[in-house]
């Protein structure tokens, strides 16, 4: 120790006493072309593969620009602005470019179908009344979900449908014999309160069985009939809107409608399959998983023809449904058995002692259910829902097939239009419409892959 | 009463019947019974009230009734337009299967092919099959259908200009005329060869690997198969003199003729299935083989294999356990997904059974009741099939 200086040095001149600043990597290391060794050309089989890869590019990429962007007409007001002199116009002979000018014509088409024009406004308040309640909701670091949710689920469909179809609905009854009471806005209500009446009695009879307090039961039964009567009123209300029927709706609305719709209702049903599938109760096991692994077994277009074709048959005799509700149904069914596996995920990934613990609190199924397993259930089954809407979406364009106008039956449909009727005009048509559905299922699986990650909290039970 | 016996205890004496949990559920079962019994009945009811009214007859006897309308598509069954409506399921049945089975195989080969190369660790390579993905899996199947149909191959030459693929055939708007092999006396022989060097070459790989398992040596299985499954069928093709000779389309008044033609409808329908379903396998494959452990590999270069041989004899293997499950429902969907040939009419089961022979007949609930259990058998087979080959598969633990 005697023989350390003062200053704690050693001072030996060939130790180093500073560490030399680091060496750049030498260029074949970094940058670009150090870059483009390690990833492009590390090999010679690599290096055969990107040149392969290389020419598949130059193969596909040049020609889809310039038909698309290049050569492409982009102003006109006929056919004979993308024709060639052969077939008319004043292009060369050889020419083979997108015609834009035609979905331009088309554009208010393919996005509304044939919804009157005076009243647009109100399919795109519809748009941008969804769009401003959908991003909140999608945006986990805001507030009030709960009420968002609500008004989401709840109230903007009714809101939807009004505006869409003009409400001002007229009811005639369906309860009480004709004979007895005239149809009439009257009897519909005064059946209403029958109903009502009866579902409470039910409720007291429910409630008295299992020696329980009836006045909850039935305060919830009133509360219940009463959202659905504010429902119809509303629904029944004169706004002054013109009605537009459900056959002048096309376009991407129309897809829109559709899909929101099976996805919504999809939902409550298929969480009550889900729940079915994993009950101890053998009958109602069965049930659900006929009913999932039927839908789930055929396809969808089956559905749709059955939705259009058979519903009306099992229909008694003067009940008539909407071509659109009939496809609705048979889309919401289909979907829910989808969504029903989806939800089952959810359920299985939920570990027992949350099933247990809730048990052990003395909370009913039903409780335990809504408040214990399926909020933390759905919660970890966001992305597969959004899967599954996305796959609805994409599907949607199948009701072109039983003659709904929806974006593809839209496309479809200008094509019978000799005004501007090209050779290119099927293709521009589609690529417009492949732009369409990319863009939205495109921005709607990022959303689902970020949900996954941030869902993800790194230790899967 | 019913409730002293339920009850064990005095404190629970006052436990209605409803509340035991037995009970409740049966009682349960027996309303839902009651309800979906009911709401069946009355819509049987009313079905039949309908067609009565309507005037449609029911029952299958309609099937033996003659149909009347052409099938431009029936490549094992002889079909007319005085063959029955039973002929017609039959026909659409079979183009179903056509349809899918090509599609699952090519389908297959496809996205493999891309669900690697989005794992290679070429950088061009990965963001190509990236953007394939992408595209083809965000963009309706039907929408693709009509945009191989009516946008790719319309923009095909007219029948006048056909283009010559030299011994790939012919092809223009109308149709593709491949060459269609036309089978000389002796073909059997050749078959039946090449079906004996497929046994000998099975008994040869089972050979092996017990002869590896006993003695650690290994046997080239692959050359050795190869060889057998390709030169014994060659050696006895010309032995037998030749049998297979290749007719081409020739030049006709109206554009080629003869050949193999194959319709535009299907190319779309196959094509489109193929590329679409391609991309979900694609994403299946790299989440399996992303599955795969990291050190599995590093073990595999510590114990001196070659990449190929990690890929084949670790990766591949255990990545597959992960890949079967979701692969079959890709399978199962492009099953399906064949119904789409309504669209452009081609000839499937859903397309001239559920689609015109049902506007012929309109025996609406028999047809979609046939086209519907025909889905979910195919449904069914098709899973039991691949569950049977995933517990093959599966990890036998000790």
């Amino acid at each position: 120790m005697s023989d350390t200086p003062s200053n704690g040095v050693v001072n030996v001149s060939y130790v180093r006493q500073q560490m030399d600043p680091a060496m750049p990597p030498p260029t074949s290391e970094s940058g670009v072309i150090g870059w483009m060794r390690k990833n492009l050309f590390s090999s010679i089989p690599n290096t055969l593969l990107t040149l392969f890869a290389f020419y598949l590019i130059y193969l596909i990429v040049p020609g889809f620009l310039n038909w698309s962007l290049f050569d492409a007409v982009w102003t006109g007001t006929d056919r004979l602005a993308c024709a060639t002199t052969f077939q008319g116009g004043k292009l060369a002979e050889d020419w083979s470019g997108a015609c834009w000018p035609y979905v331009g014509a088309y554009l208010k088409q393919f996005i509304y179908g044939r919804y009157p024009v005076e009243e647009l406004w109100r399919a795109n308040l519809v748009f941008v009344v969804f769009a401003v309640g959908l991003i909140p909701l999608l945006m986990p670091t805001v507030g009030y979900k709960r009420i968002n949710l609500i008004l989401m689920i709840g109230v903007f469909p009714v809101a939807a449908f009004v505006l869409l179809l003009g409400g001002n609905l007229s009811y005639s009854g369906f309860l009480l014999p004709n004979a007895l009471v005239a149809p009439s806005l009257f009897k519909f209500w005064l059946d209403f309160a029958i109903l009502t009446l009866v579902f409470c009695g039910i409720a007291y009879g429910m409630s008295r069985a299992t020696a329980s307090d009836p006045a909850p039961a039935i305060k919830q039964t009133l509360i219940a009939m009463a959202i659905l009567a504010v429902v119809l009123l509303v629904a029944a209300v004169d706004f002054g809107l013109a009605e537009v029927e459900t056959d002048r709706w096309g376009g991407l609305l129309l897809t829109m409608v559709i899909a929101i719709t099976g996805i919504v209702a999809s939902l409550p049903l298929g969480v009550l399959l889900a729940l079915g599938r994993q009950s101890d109760m053998p009958i109602v096991r069965l049930f659900s998983v006929i009913f999932i692994e039927g839908w789930r077994g055929v396809p969808l277009i089956t559905v749709l023809f059955m939705s259009s074709v058979l519903l009306p048959l099992f229909l008694p005799d003067g009940v008539t449904f909407d071509k659109l509700l009939r496809a609705l149904i048979g889309v919401a069914l289909f979907s829910a058995a989808y969504m029903a596996e989806v939800v089952r995920g959810g359920l299985q990934a939920i570990p027992k002692g949350q099933y247990e613990g809730a048990m052990a609190l003395g909370l009913s199924y039903w409780q335990s259910m809504r408040m214990i397993i399926l909020p933390q259930a759905l919660k970890i089954v966001i992305p597969g829902i959004v899967n599954t809407f996305i796959g609805l979406f994409k599907d949607t364009t199948l009701v072109s097939i039983i003659g709904l106008l929806d974006v593809l039956g839209t496309i479809n449909a200008s094509h019978a239009d000799s005004k501007w009727a090209t050779p290119v005009q099927a293709l521009t048509s589609y690529l417009f419409g492949a732009a369409l559905f990319f863009v939205f299922c495109f921005m709607m699986s990022r959303y689902s892959i970020f949900m996954e990650r941030r869902l993800d909290t790194g230790h899967k039970s | 009463m019913a409730v002293q016996e339920v009850a064990s205890t005095p404190e629970t004496s006052k436990v209605a019947l409803f509340n035991d949990p037995k009970i409740r559920s049966w009682i349960f079962q027996i309303v839902l019974i009651t309800v979906i019994g009911w709401v069946l009945y009355s819509m049987a009811i009313n079905a039949a009230t309908n067609l009565e009214r309507q005037g449609i007859a029911g029952g299958f006897g309609f099937l033996s009734n003659e149909a009347g309308f052409g099938v431009n598509f029936s490549p094992f069954i002889a079909y007319t337009e005085i063959s029955s409506y039973g002929t017609v399921f039959w026909v659409g049945l079979q183009n179903t299967l056509v349809i899918a089975f090509l599609g699952i195989i090519l389908t297959t080969i496809l996205g493999f092919t891309l669900g690697v190369a989005r794992l290679s660790s070429n950088w061009v390579i990965s963001r190509m099959a990236y953007v394939y993905v992408e595209i083809l899996r965000n963009v309706p199947l039907l929408l693709q259908i009509f945009i191989w149909y009516k946008g790719v191959l319309a923009l095909l030459p007219t029948a006048k200009n056909s283009l010559d693929l030299g011994i790939f055939g012919v092809v223009n708007v109308k149709a593709y005329f491949g060459p269609k092999p036309i089978f000389a006396e002796g073909a059997g022989t050749v078959a039946i060869v090449f079906l004996v060097a497929v046994i000998i070459s099975i008994l040869v790989a089972r050979w092996s690997k017990k002869r590896q398992m006993a003695t650690g040596q290994r046997f080239p299985v692959l050359w050795t198969t190869l060889g057998l499954i390709f030169l014994l069928p060659l050696i006895a093709y010309f032995i037998v003199g030749q049998p297979l000779s290749f007719e081409y389309a020739v030049e006709g008044r109206f554009g080629p003729r003869g050949g193999m033609p194959v319709l535009p409808e299907f190319t779309a329908l196959l094509l489109a299935l193929v590329t679409y379903t391609a991309a979900f396998i694609a994403e299946i494959v790299r989440a399996g083989i992303l599955a795969v452990d990291r050190g599995q590999t590093e073990a595999s270069y510590a114990l001196g294999l070659r990449p190929g041989q990690t890929l084949r004899l670790n990766i591949i293997p255990q990545a597959m356990r992960v890949i079967i499950p979701p692969l079959t429902s890709q399978y199962l969907n492009l099953t399906k997904n064949s119904s789409l040939a309504v669209a452009i009419a081609f000839p499937d089961l859903t397309s001239i059974f559920a689609g015109t022979a049902l506007n012929q007949t309109g025996q609406a609930v028999e047809i979609l009741l046939m086209t519907m259990l025909t889905y979910l058998a195919l449904s069914i087979i098709t899973s039991m099939f691949m569950n049977w080959y995933n517990a093959k598969m599966a990890l036998v633990e000790r």
